[in-house]
Order: structure tokens, then sequence, then C-alpha cells
């Protein structure tokens, strides 16, 4: 990065530092730190889109939406949801590579499944073993992208069908005897006035998502806490900057940086709080 | 079988390679649980305990006690249990080399940090530490909420600090808290598939059940057997966790009106 860098082998104390924490590698260990918040800012709508399908189809008056609508909503409570992050792109990967290796190549007719291999065909192969590098980050990222919002959706989902549920009746059945059609009930009256009952869920899923972005690296992402790994880990003299094994040190600065993110994200949901409270039918709203 | 107590080295020395039968996976893998288990249960005993001092603390109006609990908790709630981990392993493994020797008149007791690093202990420890502090945020809301009028009907009988601890406040905070707290030591059994993810190695492949899980993934490229027996042996022993805290809390609510009772309420299985 710095001209005075280039042999780092005769630097030491504050200049050595400043050269050791510019290296390449480093930068790719700050880039990570905006994966993270890459994967917070879309896994977030994502998830709320899943668990708006999911609070809906719980609530449908068709028995057999109904039906999936709450199998996906209780699915994830008695199992631990890392369970989910290992199954779901493995199972996504093999079911993208399955359709893939059906459409493109119909003339193989062995099957997949071989004893303990999964065999599909070269043009089926998802990504293409030609494609360049960040396609493999990319589709990586994408399939951890999807099941975090499959995971977080489906706890979006019980939040909102809660929130829902919890809009007086009164006040639906105002907009009934105004003589709103259902859609327009749904529309004009549900929605607005269930945020203020989804807010305390919605913002406690907000930080427990922030606590699950570091479960990226279970899924072979490049994330922060593989380039802890890999910078802190023991540096011998062959290195250019021998150092001992200091991931410790590491993981304290990722501890800082959740901490810091936590604490920020409880300050501006407060503030949120409060505002959406302005005006409601509740506690809160009525002391203002 | 012969994988029955393979997690704790028992049985047969190598897992199954090649040829993987449903009846292997389903051993292996609850052989696994024993870890879960074991992680899940004594954290939840130490960290009962430990929980309440935090959660007194916080509550406490002196600095001493109020400041250090205070960040406790902010430290283990605000942080993932995942990175908490890597950094515990990390500091664990440095530990030795600094030694820490405790003088004790005239003889000098070197304490064993060998074991920090493995995952019995080390990992525990930190399960032991995120427990304590999410059950601590628990009790500490249950002591604000615990009504002032049974405060005052103590005080009225004459009875003492220490009795009106121990036979009003924290029973009725413990009542009070218990359906927040099943669902924390809900998380905490779900939290202890994370042990082995992290910088603590599973000796002679003794591992947990998703350890073994994911081995069984790996070997056979077929995600859809072994992941679906792991979450047959969580929803199991979940509802096993649930039928001894309803037990308890049946217990605590014993001499409320049937109208009074609180209910459990098990929700949702969440991250930390």
């Amino acid at each position: 990065m710095f001209e005075y860098c280039s042999d780092p082998k005769s630097l030491e104390g504050l200049i050595w530092l400043s050269c050791y924490v510019t290296t390449p590698k480093h930068m790719s260990f700050y880039g990570s730190f905006l994966v993270v918040m890459g994967l917070l800012a879309l896994a977030a709508p994502l998830a709320m889109l899943f668990g708006f399908i999911g609070a809906i189809a719980s609530r449908s008056s068709k028995s057999l939406v109904r039906f999936f609508g709450k199998g996906y909503l209780a699915m994830i409570r008695g199992i631990p949801d890392i369970v989910f992050f290992l199954f779901i792109p493995i199972a996504l990967d093999q079911a993208f590579e399955y359709l893939r290796h059906k459409i493109l190549c119909p003339e193989v007719i062995e099957p997949i499944r071989q004893g303990n291999d999964f065999v599909v065909c070269t043009a089926a192969k998802l990504p293409l073993s030609a494609a360049s590098e960040w396609v493999h980050d990319l589709y990586g990222f994408s399939l951890a992208l999807l099941a975090f919002g499959f995971v977080f959706g489906a706890f979006t989902g019980n939040v909102l069908f809660g929130a829902m549920a919890a809009v007086p009746k009164s006040q639906l059945e105002t907009g009934e005897a105004f003589g709103f059609s259902p859609r327009q009930v749904f529309r004009r009256i549900l929605i607005p006035q269930m945020w203020i009952y989804a807010l305390p869920g919605l913002s406690n899923l907000w930080m427990i998502l922030i606590k699950a972005t570091p479960l990226l690296f279970l899924l072979g992402i490049e994330d922060i806490v593989y380039w802890a790994r890999e910078l802190g880990g023991i540096k011998t003299g062959v290195y250019d900057y021998p150092h001992p094994d200091w991931r410790a040190w590491y993981f304290g600065v990722l501890m800082i940086f959740y901490l810091l993110l936590t604490y920020i994200s409880q300050i501006v949901l407060d503030r949120l709080s409060n505002k959406l409270s302005i005006g409601q039918a509740t506690l809160a709203g009525k002391a203002i | 079988m012969d994988y029955g107590l393979r997690s704790i080295g028992y049985g047969e020395r190598l897992l199954p390679k090649s040829d993987i039968t449903l009846c292997e996976q389903f051993v292996l893998i609850g052989s696994g649980m024993i870890w879960n288990i074991y992680f899940a249960f004594l954290a939840l005993l130490f960290g009962f305990l430990f929980s309440t001092v935090l959660a007194l603390g916080k509550n406490s109006s002196h600095m001493i006690f109020n400041k250090p609990s205070r960040i406790f908790i902010f430290i283990f709630r605000g942080s993932p249990l995942f990175i908490q981990f890597f950094f515990a392993y990390d500091l664990f493994i440095i530990l030795p080399k600094l030694g820490i020797d405790i003088e004790l008149g005239f003889i000098t007791v070197t304490v064993e940090t060998r074991w920090l690093t493995k995952a019995w202990l080390g990992a525990l420890i930190v399960l032991f530490f995120n427990t304590s502090a999410y059950a601590a945020e628990i009790f500490y809301g249950a002591l604000r909420a615990v009504p002032s009028k049974d405060i005052e009907a103590a005080d009225s009988f004459g009875f003492s600090g220490t009795k009106k601890f121990k036979r009003i406040i924290w029973p009725t905070m413990l009542r009070l808290a218990w359906p927040s707290y099943t669902n924390e030591a809900i998380f905490l059994f779900h939290a202890t598939t994370l042990v082995f993810f992290t910088g603590f190695p599973a000796w002679q492949q003794r591992g947990d059940a998703i350890y073994y899980a994911s081995y069984f993934a790996d070997k056979t490229f077929n995600p859809f057997v072994p992941y679906p027996i792991v979450g047959l042996y969580f929803i199991i022993f979940t509802l096993f966790i649930i039928g001894v805290f309803s037990v308890i809390n049946k217990r605590l609510n014993k001499h409320l009106l049937p109208n009074e009772r609180s209910k459990l309420k098990i929700r949702l299985n969440l991250i930390r």
C-alpha cells in the first residue's frame, strides 16, 4: 500500500503495523465486513418477503394453502436452525443441478444418485466448472442468502402472524361496516396497523439476524470469520509479516464489531418504536 | 451396534466410510446427542445459579455490583455465540504460554489451563457464560416485575432481608420468569450444536450429533437423510425439556388460582 512497505522485514514498531494492516489480505478482510453488511441488507427484506407470504398463507381460507403456511412457520420451532443452514444450501444446490440435468442432458439415462455419489452431466454443473472464481463466490453467497431468507422468513412469518392477529377485531369490523372489501380491509387497515405490534418481535429478529451472520463461515463463504482465522494464524519467517498466533486478537476485533452493531441497532430501534407508537391504540401511544 | 457410545470414545474406532446404512446413521448421530445433552445440562445447571447472582447485581444500586453485571450481560448478549466460541478458544490456547501460578502460602499451585482448550471444558464455560447472561436478563426483568405489595406484605410480617428474598422475592421472580426461561433453555440446547463447528476440535472424531450428521452428509452427498435425523432427535429432546420445565412451572404456580396461573408459551427457536 505505502511505498515504504516494500521491504517489510526491515520495519519496526508503528510503521511495521501500518504496513501490516494494509496488506492486500487485510483489504479482503475489511471487504468481508462489507459482505456481512450486504448480507444483512439483503437477507432482511428477503426474510420479510418469505415471512409475509408465510403469514398470509397461514391465514388463508383454503385449507391446503393454510397447511403449507402453518407447516413452514412451525418447522423452525423444534429443530436447531443451524441444521437448516447446513441443509438448505446443499439441498437447493442439488435441486438446481437435478433440474438442469433433466433439462440440459436428457440423453443421459444413468441415475443421478450412484451409491454415495451425486452425478450430473458437466453442462448441468452449477456454477459451470469453467466459470471464473467470482461466479463461484456469488453463487455460494446467493445460496447462503436464500438459506438465511428461508430460516428468518419462518421467524418473521411467526411474528407477522401474531401481529396480524393482535390488531383489534373492532378495527377490521369498522372497515367492513364502511363497505370495504376484504382486500381493502387487509391493505388499508390490517397492514398499516400491524407494524406496531410486529415491531418488538421484528427488532428482536434483527438483533438475532446480526448475530447469525458469522454462520456464513459454515457455508464456505470467505467471511470475517474465515479471514480472522486466516490472518490471525501463526505466520513463520517465510511470510513477509511473521507473527505468533494472533487469532484471539482478531476475534476480539470481531466481538467489538458485533457489539457496536447491536448497540447502534438497539438505539435506532428504540427511537423507531417511539415514533411508530404515536397515535396508536396502545399504552405507549396514549402516553405521548 | 458398535457406535452407541462412539462419541465418548467407546466401541468401534473407525467411522463408517462406505456402504453407510440408515441404522448406522441413527445410532452414531444419537450417540453424538450425548454431548449436546451434556453441554446443555451442565451449562443450564451452573447458569441458573450464576444468572440469579447477575440479575441481583444488575438490580443492585451499588456501582460495584451493578456495572460489572451490566457489562457482562451486554457483552454476552450483544455478540454472536459463534464468535464467542472462537474468541474463547483462541484465548485459551494462548493461556498456557502465559502460565498461571497461584501462591497458596508456602506452596504454588499451577492451574491446569490445558483442559480449557478441550471442548468438554472450554465450550462448556462459554455456554455457561452465555446462558447466564441471557437468563440474567430474563430474571432481571422478572425481578423488576415482582409486585410491590408482596414485598410490603413481607415487610409488615417482619421478614428479614434474607428471609424476604428466600421466601417471597425469589420464588415470585422464578414464577414470573419461568416461561421465558423455558425458551432460553431450549435455545441453549439448540446452541450446543455450534460447539464443534468452531475452534474446538472433535478429538478422535468424538463429536456431537450435528458433527456426525455433517460427516454423513459429506460422505454420502445426501443431506436428506442425516439432517432430518438430527432434527428428529432434537424435536424429541426439546419436547422432553418442555415436559420437565412445565412440571416445575406447575409447582411454581401451585398456590395461585387457576385463572392467575401463567402457562408455558413455547416461542421460537432463534440463534443467538
